[in-house]
């Protein structure tokens, strides 16, 4: 009788996390692809993984590079492991991206659930953040000079910029004191918070009513066991045995041990910040590390407030104009930006031309210009023209923004070669 | 909203704690400054060794000594002013190269190619008994190059 009680148990456990039963839609891979899920596991699968790490892992700049050597070559599984932890984390990027556009696509982040979008914009950053973190753990050359281009752009807010800079790296420049400090947040501080904002956010979801579904007159409504935990399971175990495939023969990176006295050519932002590196060749500081960013930072906080015309909660792109627009403003988006950045690559020299002017104004406000004015254009050509409404035009903005982010930073992830210059 | 006296009280505290945590959470978690509290310079040695219209590089030290012409000393830091990489002495243009986004400087350290926006920094330099003392703890930010920015044996 031991066995049917422990399966209870777990039953009871699940329904903690949902409900008994639910709207037949909401089972749908479609409706969710999964990705808050798959989330979650890879949060565990990280844990689990970090955890063993540890017990190799020694945070000092003597110590810290030989002893993921060691990991390597005098630990059972000990590179298996290192390699699923580094996968995991670089999915974990992509899958709270991906579920973050989910979310915003399918309309389910407003009224009620606008408190979750921005549970889920802070565990987001701490995403981020823990794979900036860990990024310098291996104290590798990757690791030594991406931190320290990352940390100099911070330089560059002003006023704050240079105590904020001094106090992530605990130190002038990046050091032991950095290593300590990341060392601690990446395996301490972060996975802490991360559970305290995952608890707030499995259960704001469900204080909304589950997942949000367009209205409907007759609701259809299903056991959770089977119909929605047998889908959960499978995804689950594709995801394990794809990562644990892919770890078997893709190795995590690990170049020299690191030289403060020697750059890489060419020296790398970690891959999801080369969007931001990749602006700020182009941009002056003052617009590339302080305007922009913060901008975008506030309009995605703001995102679920703003005073719309329609909403069609749990509906795709909000009506079929709204799906035509995210369509052809991100692919619009796309090539622009990859035009604009060719063309001030090879010819459009401002710095050059206009060289008696203020930098600000030469290679901060014109390139600037150079891109917000055709989008506005372009924003005002749907308005006029297709009579497209606030919401639409907003989700408009938002795909243009992200569809910019992501080409800016394929140029300069594939086509930036040595000296970052543009590869053709 | 109107503020009434408790709603002012409650506000008040809370940003006198706020406050107050933010400047404890900052002390324990600052670091103890490792190097020796009084300031070390780095001795380049005689200013006599050194010949004019040459670069000279410490890389110990993070800086180049550069003289020029007129005798006048110049140490700049090795570190790109764009995101901190180590520039490499270019030695067709006796100027400087960034490997890492290709900022270019001049001999006197002067932003010759973007995406670098001010000069290299420089050390103050003072001369004690014939030796050049760099003070390699306090990097100088400069706009541009000027005469009173060498110092002369
Ligand atoms: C560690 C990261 C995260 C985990 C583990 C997680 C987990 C989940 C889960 C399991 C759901 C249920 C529905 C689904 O699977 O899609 C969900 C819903 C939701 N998530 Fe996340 N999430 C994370 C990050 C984010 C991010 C980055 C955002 C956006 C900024 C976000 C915003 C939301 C919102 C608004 C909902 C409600 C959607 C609805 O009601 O249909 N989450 N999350
Ligand atoms: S760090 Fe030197 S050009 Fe960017």
């Amino acid at each position: 009788m031991k066995e049917t009680k422990t399966v209870s148990s777990i039953e009871k456990f699940i329904l903690h996390l949902h409900p008994y039963k639910i709207d037949s839609r909401a089972t749908k891979f479609n409706r969710t692809f999964g990705l808050g899920g798959v989330c979650a596991l890879l949060f565990i699968i990280l844990s689990i993984t970090g955890l063993l790490l540890r017990f190799s892992y020694i945070p000092t700049v003597e110590h810290a590079y030989d002893s993921i050597l060691g990991l390597k070559n005098n630990t059972i599984f000990g590179q298996f492991i290192r390699n699923l932890h580094h996968l995991s984390g670089k999915l974990m990027v992509v899958v709270s991206f991906l579920h973050l556009l989910r979310v915003y696509f399918s309309q389910s982040i407003f009224h009620k659930r606008s408190e979750n979008w921005i549970y889920g914009l802070l565990m987001m950053f701490l995403v981020i953040a823990s794979s900036f973190t860990g990024y310098l753990l291996p104290w590798d050359q990757l690791a030594y000079w991406a931190v320290t281009v990352i940390t100099q752009i911070f330089e560059y807010i002003p006023f704050i910029g240079h105590s904020l800079a001094y106090a992530i790296r605990g130190s002038e420049t990046v050091d032991g004191n950095t290593l300590l400090n990341f060392y601690t947040l990446h395996t301490g501080i972060i996975p802490l918070l991360f559970i305290v904002l995952m608890v707030m956010h499995f259960w704001l979801v469900r204080k909304a009513g589950g997942i949000a579904l367009p209205k409907k007159e007759e609701q259809d409504f299903v056991d959770i066991v089977p119909n929605l935990v047998s889908k959960e399971i499978m995804v689950a175990c594709i995801v394990i045995a794809g990562l644990f495939l892919t770890a078997a023969f893709y190795d995590a990176p690990l170049l020299d041990q690191a030289n403060p006295l020697k750059s890489p050519n060419p020296s790398k932002a970690p891959w999801y910040f080369l969007g931001a590196q990749e602006l700020l060749l182009h941009l002056h500081p003052f617009f590339g590390a302080v305007v922009i960013p913060f901008a975008t930072g506030i309009f995605f906080l703001g995102l679920p407030f703003y005073k719309y015309d329609k909403i069609n909660i749990g509906v795709w792109f909000n009506s079929p104009l709204g799906k035509k627009m995210t369509i052809q403003s991100s692919l619009i988006a796309f090539v622009f930006t990859f035009i604009l950045i060719y063309l001030f690559e090879h010819f459009l020299h401002f710095d050059l031309w206009l060289a008696s002017w203020p930098s600000v104004i030469s290679t901060g406000l014109i390139p600037f210009l150079f891109y917000i004015v055709p989008v506005a254009i372009y924003l005002l050509f749907w308005n006029k023209k297709h009579k497209a409404n606030r919401t639409e035009l907003i989700m408009a903005c938002t795909s243009i923004i992200l569809s910019s982010y992501i080409c800016m930073l394929l140029i300069s992830l594939l086509f930036r070669g040595e000296g970052m210059l543009m590869i053709f | 909203m109107k503020l009434n006296r408790r709603k002012f009280i409650k506000r008040a505290l809370i940003t006198v704690a706020s406050v107050e945590a933010f400047f404890l959470l900052k002390g324990s978690v600052n670091k103890i400054n490792t190097s020796s509290g009084t300031a070390e310079l780095f001795n380049a040695g005689k200013a006599t060794a050194f010949e004019n219209n040459k670069l000279y590089p410490f890389l110990t030290g993070q800086f180049f000594l550069k003289r020029f012409e007129d005798g006048g000393f110049l140490a700049m830091s090795i570190k790109c002013t764009h995101l901190g990489c180590i520039v490499n002495t270019n030695s067709k243009t006796g100027g400087f190269n960034c490997p890492c986004h290709a900022s270019q400087f001049d001999k006197y350290g002067e932003v010759v190619s973007a995406p670098a926006t001010r000069p290299l920094d420089y050390f103050p330099i003072t001369i004690e008994k014939g030796e050049l003392l760099i003070d390699t703890k306090k990097p100088i930010k400069r706009s541009s190059f000027d005469k009173s920015q060498l110092t002369y044996a």
